[in-house]
This record gives structure tokens, C-alpha cells and sequence, in this order.
């Protein structure tokens, strides 16, 4: 098998795909953890504030998540079609929601009602937290394995997609976005919108850390397979160890003020969660609960040697322009949020 | 209703609604490129407020599209599995592709083109907005051969059987441009450029008979007009050559485009008709021998039937009389497009285009032609390609995801049914708020965020 730098090429991809998803986290993360806590600015402006802080750059953060599904597709297409078909109902509500995600911040501001702007602020709302939701629940589901057969047809029910483990992933991804996004707010904001949001800031930390220790908690105990490749590869420990030192660091940096940093520390935590599952999972991506013969791996499940490598190309290509567009439009609207005639 | 029939449903309904605003999109990037350019190159007022008109409901397009087409890529892994295991290695590359070459580009200078005009030069924002249609038009590119790939399959083998067969890339040029790529992204281009100019035409003929921003509104008439024109001239040509190539590649798909069922016979071509499975024959207007002449330039060599074809690999008798409607109706509008902006093209010359009501009312109205035009002929393009979902390799109902069951796909195709509607109420409001509203007063309205600050409604 052709590798590079040591690594097979489905191994690769599986970087790739990790490294995609992570910056859709990362981004959209915020997005979505910004939209969670709108309900809880109470004044108008406020909320514009609030909607124009993410307003220029959210429809390029959910850019990752196209780019990701694609990459699924054409790295992992048996991935890709398995997980799909198997989460049918939480992936048809997931979109959905994305849609109204968009179409609340979309349309909000087209009307000066009352009762409109609120309507949209809850759907706006409501649909970011069952986005954070939805996503933690296909996370959760993923680590603990779904039921397989061999013909890659789900055999569970879909009340099985929520159990005990996978709920407490959803809220542990929802905690995550909160914070995140709170944090990315107060990066954007000023005056009493600010001293509200360092306190939202606080208490929504709180609410992660909690929920981290939790879920790491019942990680190790009843996810044993996740654990399985740290305890054979010990200094694979260093990822965890780094996680929860990037998680201190956010409160640190936190109760210095300094909330870019904090931001990229929780960015860091981020990336580091996915990258700890990842590690846990490999070679497996989709563990099937009826028979580990039918795990679907990264060599079982990929596209063909000359496929991946052409997407390797595309991504050597493509990833570094989208990271500089992203950085132009990012460094553009940088400081803190002007409401002018074309916001929203 | 059984599991196949509802997910079919689903995915042609999802797609038929998304396909409403990319064409939109692709064309309006276009003008928007000339306008701001002639806005750089004069400097002059009209040609700002032009702009700034047009990108507020380019943003109103852009923002449906993306949510709605986020659904498409999706689709093809929750209710056809099996579809997309086989086709991951080739089809998954090009979508991919276009979200990391396109969908990245056009979303990434978006936000710089909505909120941008204060922020960066007139040079960097003109440059986000030939990056914007740039993008949009890159989208197209890589759907347009993704999909042509399952038409007309090349640069491939098959591995594998039962599940897990699959199509396997062997050469990727040759896949990207397989023989129907070319033609049928020109098509679906020049298509794109029709609906968006004539959104542009339809809302300043609007405005000009309302005698309303008159300046402005007769500027943006004759620039789109001109996109028009030349758009509807060009889509003969890529018309013809789609034509051809279904002819040379999916023999039964024209076939049952033109309801042609004897192989051995000359072929004649209907203007309109209606087709009888039974007696094997179109009521309707034709010229006589003119598919033959059309596809072969001589009026004696016969035309590949329906009757060549073994019932269980055509389009069933019911399709056929679907896409041949459709078909026709492509085609007349195509004329029809053609025909109208020629005369307005001739009156404009007289310099008497703007005197004619009558004209400018159709015009009003005409925006729904190339939206008609452009569904009808993807119904007929997909449709027509029936049984298959990869063309002679896979067919549709052995593409369905196998976990799938019936009232799942209820579940979603309701669930998609009312949200479309919601969205298509709202985005049919907000178009015609904004379109009342107009293009002037563009500078007004900036709020200084200290004050208003007693108004819970800040505008």
C-alpha cells in the first residue's frame, strides 16, 4: 500500500476528514453557542449586536461542514451512506434546523415588527441549540458503535440513538458551543453588552467543566474500547493530559480578561475532543455493535488508492485557499461590532 | 406508496425547490459583475445604487440556495446508501471538489459583498463579487459533472458485486470530462445566465411602467437585456449539441423525449403533440422527418426507437408522455426566449423600447419563463434517463438505502414539504418587499450605536 511520510493514504484521509470536522466545530461552534444564548440578551440592540457579531462570517463557517460531508462521500462512502441511512431522522432534523438557522438571521431584521424579530430570535435560538444537540448525538452514537448488519443497514430503533451516554454527549457539545461562542462574543462586543457577556462567559465555563468531568468520567467507565488504544500506546496519554491542561487554560485565561486567548484555547479543546475520539476510534470509524467483524474501518471503508489520492491533491490545494479567505474575511471584520446600513 | 417511490419524490422535490436559486444566483453574479464594473469604470451614482439593489437580493437567493442545497448533498448518503456506496469513489470527488473550489470561495467573499461596502476598497469589493459568480459558476461546474457522470458513466470500472459493487475511478479527466460533461454544463450555464437576467429585466420593467426609479431601471434593463440576448442566442447552439450528445449516448432517452418508438422509421419531430403508449403514436403538429434531419442533416436515416430498448431498461410508457411534454416545453420557451429578447434587442435599436407597455409587461412577467424552462428540462433530463440512477450500470430502485423504511421517508418528505412552503411564502414576501422598496436611498439609515438607544426597534 502506497503511503506518505509513513502513512497509508485511507489513514490520510482520515486526518483530513478529522482536521475539516475539527474547523467546522471550531467555527460553526461558536455560531451555533452564539445563537444558544441569544434568548438571554433582553434589549434589541443587543440582539443585533449579537446576530452582526457572527453575521459576516457564519455562512463561510458552515462551509466546513459541506466540505466535510463531501470529503465523507468521497474518502468514506460507505461511511458516509451508512451513517446517514442508520441516523435518518436526526440528520433530516439537523438539516432542517441548519435551515432555519439561516433563515432566522436571514430574515430577522427584514421586518420591524415586534412580534417578528421574536419569532425569529426563538427559532434562531432554538434551532442553534438542537443544531449543538444534534451533532453531540451522532458524536455520542458514534464513539459507543450503532447496530451494523453486514449489508450496512441500521438495525436498532431510533429511541436507541438516545440513550444515557449519547444525550450526555449532546449536552456536553451544546456546554462546549456555549462557552465558545460566549466567549467569541465578548471578543465582539462592548459596554453593558460586554459585562453581561463576561458574566455569561463564567457561568457558561462552569457549565463545560462540569459536563467535561462528567462525560470523561463515564467515558472511562463504560466506554472501555475508546480507552483501549491509550491504555496500549501510552504516550497517546499526552492528548487527554493536553486537553485537560487547554480546558484549564481557558479558565485562566479567562479570569485575566484576556479573552482572545481563552478563544483559542477553547478552539484548542475543540479540535482536542475530536482528536481524542479519533485516536480511541482508529482504525475503526463506525464500530458495529452487532459483530466488531463488521466494523467499518478506514481500509474496509474507503475509496480506492487513486480516488483518495486525487482528494489529497484537492485538499493540498483547496484547504490552504479556503484557510486564507477564511483569515481575509475574519481579519476584515475584525474588532469589536458596528451596527451600520448593512447589518442585519 | 412504498419506501422507493417516496424517497424519489423527496429527492426530486428537494431538488426541484433548491434549483430555483442557483440559476438565480450563477446569472445575477454575472450582471452584478458588469454593474459594479460599470460602476468602477464611470463612477456614476446609478450604477452604485444598481449594485447595492442587487446584491441585497442576491444575498436573499444566495442564503435559500445554500440552506436547501445543503439538504441535496446529504440526501444522496440518508435514503440512497446503497447509491452512494457505489458511486463514493467518482461522485463524491466531484462534490468535494465543489465544496472545497467553490461553494469556500463564493460563501467566503459573500460576507464581504453583503457587509463589506464600508469596510474595503471599491477595488476589493468588486474583486469579492467576480470571486462570488466566480464561485457560484464553480459550483455548477462540479454538480453539473458529477450528475453528467451518471448520465453518460466514463473513466471507470466495476469492482466488486451484490453490495458491494462499486464504480471505481480509473482515469479522472476522462471522468470530469466525460462525453456529456461539455454540453450539458454549457447548458445548464447559459441556462443560469437566462434566469437571472431575466429576474433583472422582469423587476426594472416593473419599475419603468410604474415610472419609478426610471434612470436606474432603464440602465439595469439594458444591461441585463443584453446577458439576455446573447444568453438565449448561445442556449440554441448548447440546446442542439445536449440533444445530439443524448441522441449519440442515451438513445432511449430521446427517444422518449421526441416519443419516438419505431427504430426502423424516419424520425419526425413534434412541436407539440401528445403521445399513446398503446398505438405507438403522437397526436400533435410536426415536421415531418425533422429529428432525423435535425441529428443526422439528411432526411432518410432512421432514428433509434423506444421499440429498441427492453421495456425493463426505458422509461415506462407514463414517462415517456412526462418527458415529452416537458421536453417540448423546454424547447418552445427556449424559441420564445429568444424571440422576445430579439424584439426588444430591434426596438432598442429604433430607440423605442421603452415606449412599449405592452412589451415591458410581458417582460414583467417573463421572469417565470427560464425558471419553467430550466425545471422542465431537468425533469426531462432526469426522468428521461429512467430506469437508471447510474445510466446501464445501477438502477434507481436497486440504489435505496436498505435500513430505509416507509414512514421514516413520511416522516421527512412532510416535514420538507412544510418547510418549503414556509420558506417559499417568505422568500416570495421578502422579494417583493425589497423589490418595492427599491434601489434609491441607499446611504441613509446608518446608525450611530449610541444613539436610538430608547427605540427597542432599531429599523
Amino acid at each position: 500500500m502506497e503511503t506518505i511520510l509513513g502513512l497509508d493514504l485511507p489513514t490520510w484521509w482520515f486526518l483530513v476528514i478529522g482536521a475539516v470536522f475539527s474547523g467546522y466545530a471550531i467555527l460553526d461552534g461558536f455560531d451555533l453557542g452564539a445563537g444558544a444564548l441569544h434568548l438571554f440578551f433582553k434589549k434589541e440592540e443587543s440582539r443585533r449586536i449579537a446576530l452582526n457579531a457572527i453575521g459576516p462570517v457564519w455562512d463561510g463557517n458552515e462551509v466546513w461542514l459541506v466540505i466535510g460531508g463531501g470529503a465523507l462521500f468521497a474518502g468514506f462512502p460507505v461511511v458516509y451512506a451508512t451513517i446517514l441511512s442508520a441516523l435518518y431522522e436526526l440528520f433530516m432534523v439537523f438539516l432542517v434546523m441548519l435551515i432555519f438557522r439561516a433563515i432566522s438571521i436571514e430574515f430577522r431584521s427584514k421586518e420591524p415588527m415586534l412580534w417578528w424579530r421574536r419569532l425569529w430570535d426563538i427559532s434562531y435560538s432554538v434551532s442553534s441549540i438542537l443544531l449543538a444537540l444534534a451533532l453531540g448525538l451522532v458524536l455520542g452514537n458514534v464513539i459507543q458503535g450503532i447496530a451494523i448488519d453486514k449489508n450496512y443497514a441500521y438495525q436498532g430503533t431510533l429511541l436507541d440513538l438516545f440513550n444515557p451516554y449519547a444525550l450526555l454527549v449532546a449536552v456536553t457539545t451544546l456546554a462546549l458551543f456555549m462557552m465558545h461562542g460566549a466567549i467569541y462574543l465578548v471578543m465582539k462586543t462592548e459596554n453593558r453588552l460586554y459585562a453581561k457577556l463576561t458574566i455569561l462567559v463564567k457561568n457558561t465555563t462552569i457549565f463545560f467543566v462540569l459536563m467535561f468531568a462528567i462525560t470523561s468520567l463515564a467515558t472511562l467507565l463504560y466506554i472501555p474500547h475508546l480507552i483501549a488504544r491509550y491504555k496500549e500506546v501510552p504516550y497517546m496519554f499526552a492528548f487527554p493530559v493536553l486537553a485537560i491542561l487547554a480546558v484549564a487554560n481557558i479558565t485562566r485565561q479567562i479570569a485575566y480578561r484576556k479573552y482572545f486567548f481563552a478563544f483559542l484555547s477553547s478552539a484548542f479543546v475543540t479540535a482536542m475532543l475530536i482528536i481524542l475520539v479519533a485516536v480511541g476510534l482508529f482504525p475503526n470509524i463506525i464500530l458495529s455493535t452487532i459483530d466488531p467483524d463488521l466494523h467499518i474501518t478506514v481500509y474496509n471503508g474507503s475509496s480506492t488508492e487513486k480516488s483518495l489520492k486525487i482528494m489529497l491533491t484537492f485538499a493540498a490545494i483547496g484547504v490552504p485557499l479556503v484557510g486564507v479567505y477564511t483569515f481575509f474575511v475574519f481579519w476584515t471584520f475584525r474588532g469589536k461590532v458596528k451596527l451600520d446600513e448593512t447589518s442585519y | 406508496m412504498n419506501t422507493e417511490i417516496l424517497s424519489r419524490i423527496q429527492f426530486a422535490f428537494t431538488i426541484a425547490f433548491h434549483y430555483i436559486y442557483p440559476p438565480l444566483s450563477i446569472g445575477l453574479g454575472v450582471v452584478l459583475v458588469i454593474m459594479e464594473g460599470m460602476y468602477l469604470r464611470t463612477g456614476k451614482q446609478i450604477y452604485e445604487q444598481m449594485t447595492r439593489f442587487w446584491i441585497k437580493i442576491f444575498a436573499l437567493i444566495f442564503g435559500i440556495g445554500v440552506a436547501t442545497g445543503i439538504v441535496m448533498e446529504f440526501e444522496f448518503g440518508t435514503n440512497w446508501a446503497v447509491y452512494s456506496r457505489y458511486v463514493g469513489d467518482i461522485f463524491g470527488s466531484a462534490l468535494a471538489a465543489e465544496g472545497i473550489f467553490a461553494f469556500a470561495l463564493e460563501s467566503g467573499f459573500l460576507g464581504i459583498l453583503l457587509f463589506g461596502w464600508n469596510r474595503v476598497s471599491p477595488r476589493v469589493h468588486f474583486f469579492s463579487t467576480i470571486m462570488v459568480a466566480l464561485g457560484s459558476m464553480f459550483s455548477a461546474i462540479w454538480i453539473v459533472v458529477a450528475n453528467s457522470w451518471q448520465q453518460t458513466p466514463a473513466g471507470y470500472r466495476i469492482e466488486g458485486e451484490g453490495m458491494k459493487a462499486r464504480a471505481v475511478i480509473t482515469d479522472f479527466w476522462e471522468m470530469v470530462f466525460n462525453p456529456s460533461s461539455i454540453d450539458r454544463l454549457s447548458h445548464v450555464i447559459i441556462g443560469s445566465f437566462l434566469a437571472g437576467s431575466f429576474l433583472v429585466l422582469s423587476v426594472n420593467a416593473y419599475y419603468i411602467l410604474r415610472k419609478r426609479h426610471h434612470e436606474i431601471a432603464k440602465a439595469g434593463f439594458k444591461i441585463a437585456l443584453t446577458v439576455a440576448t446573447v444568453a438565449s442566442l448561445m442556449q440554441l447552439f448548447t440546446g442542439h449539441r445536449s440533444a445530439d450528445g443524448v441522441a449519440k449516448h442515451q438513445p432511449a432517452k430521446l427517444a422518449a423525449f421526441e416519443g419516438h418508438y419505431d427504430s426502423l422509421a424516419v424520425a419526425d419531430m413534434y412541436l407539440v403533440g401528445w403521445t399513446n403508449a398503446e398505438k405507438r403514436h403522437i397526436t400533435g403538429l410536426k415536421i415531418p422527418r425533422g429529428l432525423s434531419l435535425l441529428l443526422h442533416q439528411n432526411f432518410t436515416t432512421p432514428v433509434k426507437g423506444l421499440d429498441a430498448f427492453p421495456k425493463s431498461d426505458r422509461p415506462s410508457s407514463r414517462a415517456v408522455n412526462v418527458v415529452f411534454q416537458t421536453y417540448h416545453l423546454m424547447v418552445a420557451i427556449g424559441m420564445a426566449l429568444i424571440g422576445l429578447s430579439l424584439l426588444a434587442i430591434f426596438l432598442w435599436w429604433k430607440g423605442k423600447l421603452f415606449e412599449q407597455k405592452w412589451l415591458l409587461q410581458i417582460f414583467v412577467w417573463a421572469v417565470l419563463l427560464p425558471q419553467i424552462a430550466n425545471q422542465v428540462g431537468w425533469y426531462s433530463a432526469e426522468i428521461g434517463r429512467q430506469p437508471w440512477v447510474v445510466y446501464g450500470l445501477l438502477r434507481t430502485s436497486d440504489a435505496l438505502s436498505q435500513s430505509l423504511k416507509t414512514e421514516q421517508v413520511l416522516f421527512s418528505l412532510i416535514m420538507f414539504t412544510l418547510v418549503y412552503a414556509l420558506l417559499f411564502v417568505l422568500f416570495l414576501y421578502l422579494l417583493n418587499k425589497k423589490i418595492k422598496h427599491g434601489p434609491v436611498d441607499t446611504h441613509s439609515e446608518t446608525i450611530p450605536d449610541s444613539s436610538k438607544r430608547d427605540n427597542p426597534i432599531l429599523n
